[in-house]
C-alpha cells in the first residue's frame, strides 16, 4: 500500500506547458469571495428590501442555499492531467484569489461594527449580523488553512491575521504539527469516532486541540532553549492578534460591538470544529507491527465532489489528496477514487451533524460499508464501544 | 555534513542549516534529532522516513 495511486513525485523534467489543457473552475475561485462579502450582500438586501430578515443571510447561504446548490449541480470527479499540476501551482492567479479574501473580510468585519454601535439594528438584527459574521469568520479559517499550509512566510502570516477574527490562532500550529500527524487515530482530538455526537465531539476537539496546540509550541520553543511564554510562541502571537483587534474596535464603535464578535468568533470556530466532524469520522489508521501507525491513505478521509461546496471551500473536500499532499495548493487537488465519499457535499453534511439520530443512520451505514462490515476496524468512541458494538455486531468487546 | 530530505513533500533538512525555526541551530547533526520529530512542512513523515541526500558531500 505504501505505493498508492495517489502519490505524485515531480521532478525538473515535467512538462510545463499547459497549453492543451484548460482549467474549468479558473474564474469559479471567485465565487470564493462571495464568503468575505456577505455583511455587504446583507446590508444591500436590507437596504433594497427593507427586511431586516437579510441580516442573517450568512447562515441562510452556507446552511440552505449551498445545500440545495450542491444538489441541483452535482459532482464534478475531473482531474488536471498530472503535466500540468506543477504549472497550475506556480499560477499565482490562483493564490491571490485567496490573499483577497483577507482586506474584504476585515472591510466587511469594519462594517458590521458599525452597524452594531451605529446603524440603528434591533437587538434581533444585531444577532442575525453576528450570526452573519460567524460564517464569515468559519470559512475564513478555511482560507487561513490553506494559507498556512505553504512555506512562505507571507503566506503563513496571512494565515494568522486571518484567523484573527475567530480568536482560533492556535489552529494552524495544532492543524499542521498535531491533525495532520495523528490523523484517523484515536490520539487525534480533530478526528471524529463512530458513536461520537458532534456535540460530544464539539468540547473534546476544542479542548483537546488547544491543549496540543500548546504542547507542540512548548515542546518546539524548548528545544531552542525558550521558555513557552516567550514572543516566539506562534500561538501567544496570533492570539494577540485578536486582543488587538477586538480591543481597536471596542475603542473605535464603543463596548457595545464586543458581545457580538465574541458571539461571531465562537460561531467562526464551530462551524470549522463541525466540519473537522465529518472529515474523518469513524476511519482509522491500523497500528503496524513496529507500533507506529500506517501512513495516512486515501481510505482515511471522507471526500465530497460536489461542486457547489468545492467551490466555496477551495476543494477542501478532496480531503485525501489534502492529506497525502498538505503543502499542494488547492487549484491543484484531485479527486481520489479508492476514497470515501459523503453521501452529500460538506455544506449539506454540516446541517446532517447538528441532529445526531439523522447523522447516524446516514453515516454508520456508509462507514461499515467502507470497513466491508468489521466494526472493529473504524475508530470507536470508548464511552460508546459496548453500544456500537451490539448495533454493529463485531464479536469481543 | 549530510542532508536528509522528506519523502512526501521533499523538505531537506541539511545539517549545515539545522532548523532554527525548529530549535535545531546550523551544525546540528542529524543524529540529534529526536526519531518521533516530523517533517515541519508537510507533517506526513516522521524522521526515520527521511531518505539521505545522495549528491551531499561528506
Amino acid at each position: 500500500m505504501e505505493a498508492a495511486a495517489h502519490e505524485h513525485h515531480h521532478g525538473p523534467e515535467v512538462d510545463l506547458n499547459p497549453a492543451a489543457w484548460t482549467d474549468p473552475k479558473r474564474y469559479a475561485w471567485l465565487l470564493g469571495l462571495i464568503v468575505p462579502l456577505l455583511p455587504f450582500i446583507a446590508w444591500g438586501l436590507v437596504a433594497l428590501t427593507g427586511l431586516g430578515v437579510f441580516w442573517f443571510y450568512g447562515p441562510f447561504l452556507v446552511f440552505v442555499l449551498f445545500p440545495l446548490l450542491d444538489v441541483l449541480i452535482g459532482m464534478d470527479a475531473e482531474n488536471p492531467p498530472d503535466s500540468v499540476i506543477k504549472w497550475l501551482e506556480q499560477d499565482r492567479y490562483y493564490r491571490w484569489c485567496t490573499y483577497v479574501f483577507i482586506p474584504i473580510q476585515y472591510a466587511g468585519l469594519i462594517l458590521a461594527c458599525y452597524m452594531w454601535a451605529d446603524g440603528g439594528l434591533s437587538t434581533v438584527d444585531s444577532i442575525g449580523l453576528a450570526l452573519t459574521m460567524g460564517m464569515v469568520s468559519g470559512i475564513a479559517i478555511n482560507t487561513a488553512h490553506e494559507l498556512g499550509h505553504k512555506r512562505a512566510d507571507l503566506e503563513k502570516w496571512l494565515s494568522k491575521v486571518a484567523l484573527a477574527q475567530s480568536g482560533y490562532g492556535h489552529f494552524f500550529i495544532e492543524h499542521n504539527r498535531g491533525h495532520h500527524v495523528r490523523v484517523a487515530t484515536p490520539e487525534d482530538p480533530a478526528s471524529a469516532r463512530l458513536g461520537e455526537s458532534f456535540w460530544a465531539f464539539l468540547p473534546r476537539t476544542v479542548s483537546g486541540s488547544l491543549s496540543s496546540a500548546w504542547g507542540i509550541e512548548r515542546a518546539r520553543l524548548e528545544r531552542g532553549g525558550h521558555s513557552v511564554w516567550s514572543i516566539h510562541n506562534d500561538i501567544l502571537q496570533a492570539w494577540a492578534m485578536t486582543v488587538g483587534l477586538f480591543a481597536v474596535l471596542a475603542i473605535a464603535f464603543g463596548p457595545v460591538v464586543l458581545p457580538y464578535l465574541l458571539l461571531q468568533a465562537v460561531l467562526g470556530f464551530s462551524l470549522l470544529e463541525v466540519v473537522n466532524y465529518l472529515e474523518h469520522y469513524g476511519l482509522l489508521r491500523q497500528k503496524k507491527e513496529d507500533g507506529r501507525y500506517e501512513r495516512c491513505l486515501p481510505q482515511h478521509s471522507w471526500n465530497s465532489n460536489n461542486v457547489a461546496s468545492n467551490v466555496l471551500l477551495y476543494h477542501l473536500q478532496r480531503h485525501s489528496d489534502h492529506h497525502a499532499n498538505p503543502t499542494r495548493r488547492y487549484q491543484a487537488l484531485r479527486h481520489v477514487d479508492e476514497a470515501p465519499q459523503l453521501p452529500t457535499g460538506y455544506a449539506g453534511m454540516i446541517v446532517l451533524a447538528w441532529f445526531p439520530p439523522i447523522w447516524r443512520r446516514l453515516m454508520d451505514r456508509r462507514l461499515l460499508d467502507h470497513y466491508e462490515g468489521d466494526v472493529g476496524r473504524a475508530n470507536i468512541q470508548p464511552r460508546a464501544r459496548r453500544r456500537v458494538l451490539a448495533r454493529h455486531g463485531g464479536g469481543a468487546v | 555534513m549530510s542532508a536528509f530530505r522528506c519523502p512526501a513533500c521533499g523538505y531537506t533538512y541539511d545539517e549545515r542549516e539545522g532548523n532554527p525555526r525548529e530549535g535545531f541551530p546550523p551544525g546540528t547533526p542529524w543524529s540529534e534529532v529526536a526519531d518521533d520529530w516530523h517533517c515541519p512542512d508537510c507533517g506526513v513523515r516522521d524522521k526515520v522516513d527521511f531518505e539521505p541526500v545522495g549528491d551531499g558531500d561528506e
